[in-house]
């Protein structure tokens, strides 16, 4: 399931400032729900967990559902402690994990 | 002239009252929401009370294609680890599943704030619920109206 992820995050941060964070992934969300060309219902392929860790320490994760839109976008903010490794892991009902890296510098 | 007036209840007054009494029966919450979206609520508070207030809820009011809906919620909290928002669950009534989504958060998030896209069945309630780290729960609730629906092409 290796799709594209786009993160967005300050270049850089002081310590203690709030950042926003924006992630969207590439992704059909497919509900399950809708039926195809053939008459059978169209599998379903969503993102059900999203998990964003700092430095190894999980700061936010989600637990998604079929109403979430295709492609899903989610938004949210952390403190900036120390300079490293944002990692945001996207799983689906498949048990597919696609992680992604960002990292930040903090002054 | 004078007379309506010296009446008190003259046609324009009249209106604008039954005006207000429809805005009040759309803001109100005792409004019926459907059942399975409650019993979802239910499971999400363990059947705690929730209460109204603290949650902001940003979401169109007049949406026309229901396939892509931005939505944020804010939440009052100082977010330290004595008292910050757990949880942010938000529910729908009329789309296949009631569950939209819920966020995980945790003191390091800094600021009770999140942002998503949604579909939207039809032209419905979208009630947003935070959990507090005491355990008590909060909520906001918006309408919102939809010309296009999402779910409708194949």
């Amino acid at each position: 399931m290796a799709t594209r992820a786009l993160i967005n995050i300050p270049k850089g941060a002081r310590r203690g400032d709030i950042i926003e964070i924006k992630t969207l992934l590439s992704h059909p969300m497919e509900t399950g729900f809708r039926t195809g060309t053939d008459g059978q219902l169209v599998p379903r392929d969503i993102i059900e967990k999203f998990v964003c860790t700092y430095n190894g320490e999980v700061v936010f994760s989600a637990d998604l559902h079929p109403s979430v839109t295709a492609n899903p976008f989610i938004s949210f903010t952390t403190v900036a402690m120390e300079s490293g490794a944002l990692v945001f892991a996207w799983t689906d009902n498949h048990g597919k994990t696609q992680v992604q890296t960002a990292r930040i510098d903090v002054a | 002239m004078n007379d309506a007036q010296g009446r008190g209840l003259t046609r324009r007054s009249a209106l604008a009252a039954s005006a207000g009494a429809m805005c009040f029966a759309f803001a109100s919450p005792v409004r019926a929401t459907p059942d399975k979206m409650q019993d979802v609520i239910k499971a999400f508070t363990g059947g705690k009370p929730v209460t109204e207030g603290r949650v902001t809820f940003e979401i169109t009011l007049l949406v026309e294609n229901g396939n892509s809906v931005p939505l944020s919620v804010q939440v009052e909290s100082p977010m330290k680890a004595r008292d910050h928002v757990t949880r942010i669950g938000i529910f729908n009534e009329k789309n296949p599943l009631p569950d939209v989504a819920i966020f995980h958060l945790t003191p390091r998030c800094g600021r009770a704030q999140v942002a998503t896209r949604m579909r939207l069945n039809d032209s419905q309630m979208i009630t947003a619920i935070a959990e507090m780290s005491d355990g008590t729960f909060w909520s906001a609730t918006s309408e919102v109206i939809v010309t296009l629906p999402a779910c409708v092409e194949d």
